[in-house]
């Protein structure tokens, strides 16, 4: 029977020439990857083991990016623990304030993950970077400290969904719309255990920035990863980034699927979650006007380069309403030297939004951006659970970027069509 | 393992469990003391030891954090009944040596404050105030033997990796 291609991946770092769904496999990985929240979790788990040693420097990635710069002295402890551990044991891909980035956003960019790779992350969001086409899986501490003293795994060999995506997305239609709809769809446990393996002539229409987003939010599905085959537009990404030889993994044409789910991208509108669960979705057109209090945009779903033009594009010469506070997160240094370079930062700080060096921080009701009791967010953040962005009844509207500055210009949910043009 | 049931709904994410607020005290206690506070702020200061939980469809779905498990496990649960859990939590709670079981149909049944046993061996679940037991999946073998040895980490050492 043939394999998908997120079982491709897995036989081949496991050694073996064929895995079924269900199959219980060791597999190799290229990369492990820990923030400031499950690092210093990860760092206990592994001394108390009694391991000394880490299996190998250059492929252990830590990044303080969460309640950095810190916001309080328990999370600068938070961060003396990983930078003390990361010093110990010379690891090579550290990341500290002045150069972490939202990990996410930071590891494709720096070239440390690329196609056909194994990685794991303690961090949800992990499944990023499938859309790179490598398989990628969100963990915890306790995993994260084995693979750092292995460079080993278990995982159960997913089934898969695959996602048929045909046409071309319309105007202030992006990636972030393709993946709401699609949560929309099959729910917040659609997926759960299984890959979503992404396929169809509508890849090609999708920036390497969509891709990462809709990767990203598998996860919100259940998923255990998100995948995109790798093309023209994944070999120019990573050409000048990636330094290992990239190994390129198709399904076999009669790999097997519990389920297809067709979207044709050109008839997708622009999509919100509602709150509480990102499943709750409603095209922009039924909840427009919808007063909101703060916007939000950034995070490792919607914080990359296009995020900021497509905000910057609809907020270009306009002041946001005077009810609504804008935070604009750029989600890596390299994003912010390009945003102050392409002028974009003097066209949000212009706009009255607050600019931040890069974290994760409202996101997760972190800091930088906590609600109160009674407020609602437009974010082109992940989550919309119950106070995740603070007071447990305050509110958080999921949006792609266009929706997200469209509604910062009229206080309210708005539809970007006719601001943003083509 | 027999206690008083604590029951919750679908899709109780690890953001309610241990709200993202209190991560910067990783501390199993800390945790504790502050979980499941966003919907019943009668339970960290209300569950006893050996105490069970008992969810619904995609419990402990969101965020990667360990701290989720931990802070159920810290506060005194014994184990965690649900209809279907995500997956992060699911190997989360392995790999601590928590032990889950998933069992749709005592999700269903067993109602708040329910006195209930199980037995993690076989999977039997028993709802000792309305009599009903109910056969939850049993473990693959391999994960069986994570949990027996006490968790992922004693695991590998066992392997002398």
């Amino acid at each position: 029977m043939g394999m998908t291609m997120t079982q491709k991946i897995l036989a081949a770092h496991a050694g073996l020439p064929e895995v079924q769904a269900g199959d219980l496999i060791e597999a190799k990985l290229d990369i492990v990857l820990g923030n400031d929240v499950t690092t210093p979790v990860a760092i206990g788990v592994f001394e108390k083991a009694g391991f000394t040693e880490v299996f190998d420097n250059e492929k252990i990635v830590i990044t303080l990016d969460h309640y950095t710069p810190c916001k309080d002295i328990k999370s600068a402890e938070l961060c003396v623990t990983a930078r003390d551990f990361a010093r110990k044991h010379n690891i090579k891909h550290f990341y500290d304030v002045g150069t972490v980035g939202i990990e996410h956003a930071l590891l494709p960019e720096q070239g440390i993950v690329g196609p056909g790779d194994c990685i794991i992350g303690a961090d949800s969001h992990t499944c990023t970077y499938g859309a790179l086409g490598a398989f990628s899986t969100g963990v915890g501490s306790t995993d994260m400290a084995a693979g750092m003293a292995s460079g080993l795994n278990w995982f159960k060999v997913p089934p898969a969904i695959k996602v048929e995506l045909s046409g071309k997305p319309g105007p202030c239609v992006s990636g972030k719309d393709v993946i709401l709809h699609l949560i929309g769809e099959i729910g917040v446990d659609g997926a759960l255990y299984k890959s979503l393996e992404f396929t169809g002539e509508g890849v090609a229409e999708l920036s390497m920035d969509d891709r990462f987003t809709i990767s990203n939010m598998a996860i919100e599905a259940g998923g255990k990863n998100g995948i995109f085959p790798v093309d023209d537009r994944t070999r120019e990404y990573i050409k000048d980034r990636f330094k290992r030889e990239p190994a390129v993994f198709e399904a076999d044409p009669d790999a097997e699927y519990e389920r297809v789910v067709k979207i044709d991208l050109s008839a997708l509108e622009p999509t919100v979650s509602m709150p509480h669960l990102p499943s709750n979705t409603k095209t922009v057109k039924e909840v427009e006007g919808l007063p909101i209090d703060q916007v939000v945009i950034g995070s490792c779903t919607n914080g990359r380069m296009s995020d900021m033009r497509s905000a910057a594009a609809i907020l270009k010469g306009k002041k946001i309403a005077d009810n609504v506070r804008c935070i604009i997160i750029p989600a890596t240094q390299q994003i912010y030297l390009d945003c102050m370079e392409e002028g974009l930062l003097k066209v949000f700080i212009e706009a009255g939004c607050a600019v931040s060096a890069p974290t994760c921080g409202p996101c997760l009701g972190g800091h930088m951006g906590v609600m109160a009791a009674g407020e609602r967010a437009v974010a082109t953040t992940n989550r919309n659970f119950i106070g995740r962005m603070g007071h447990t009844q305050s509110e958080v509207i999921l949006a792609s970027p266009a929706v997200a500055a469209a509604s910062a210009l009229a206080g309210c949910v708005a539809d970007p069509r006719g601001i943003c043009g083509e | 393992m027999r206690g008083k049931v604590w029951k919750y709904g679908d899709h109780i994410d690890t953001d309610v469990i241990i709200p993202a607020r209190y991560l910067n005290d990783p501390d199993p206690a800390a945790l504790a003391s502050h979980c499941m506070v966003d919907i019943d702020e009668s339970f960290a200061g209300g569950v006893q030891n050996g105490d069970i939980m008992v969810g619904g469809w995609n419990f402990g779905c969101g965020s990667s954090r360990e701290h989720a498990p931990v802070a159920i496990q810290a506060s005194g649960v014994s184990c965690v009944i649900a209809a279907s859990f995500a997956r992060i939590f699911y190997r989360n709670s392995i790999n601590i040596g928590f032990p889950i079981l998933e069992c749709p149909e005592a999700s269903a049944a067993i109602n708040a404050g329910d006195i209930v046993s199980v037995d993690t061996k076989t999977g039997v679940i028993t709802d000792e105030t309305t009599g009903e037991s109910f056969q939850a999946k049993p473990f693959p073998e391999f994960i069986d033997n994570i949990i027996e040895k006490g968790g992922l980490l004693a695991y590998l050492k066992d392997k002398q990796i």
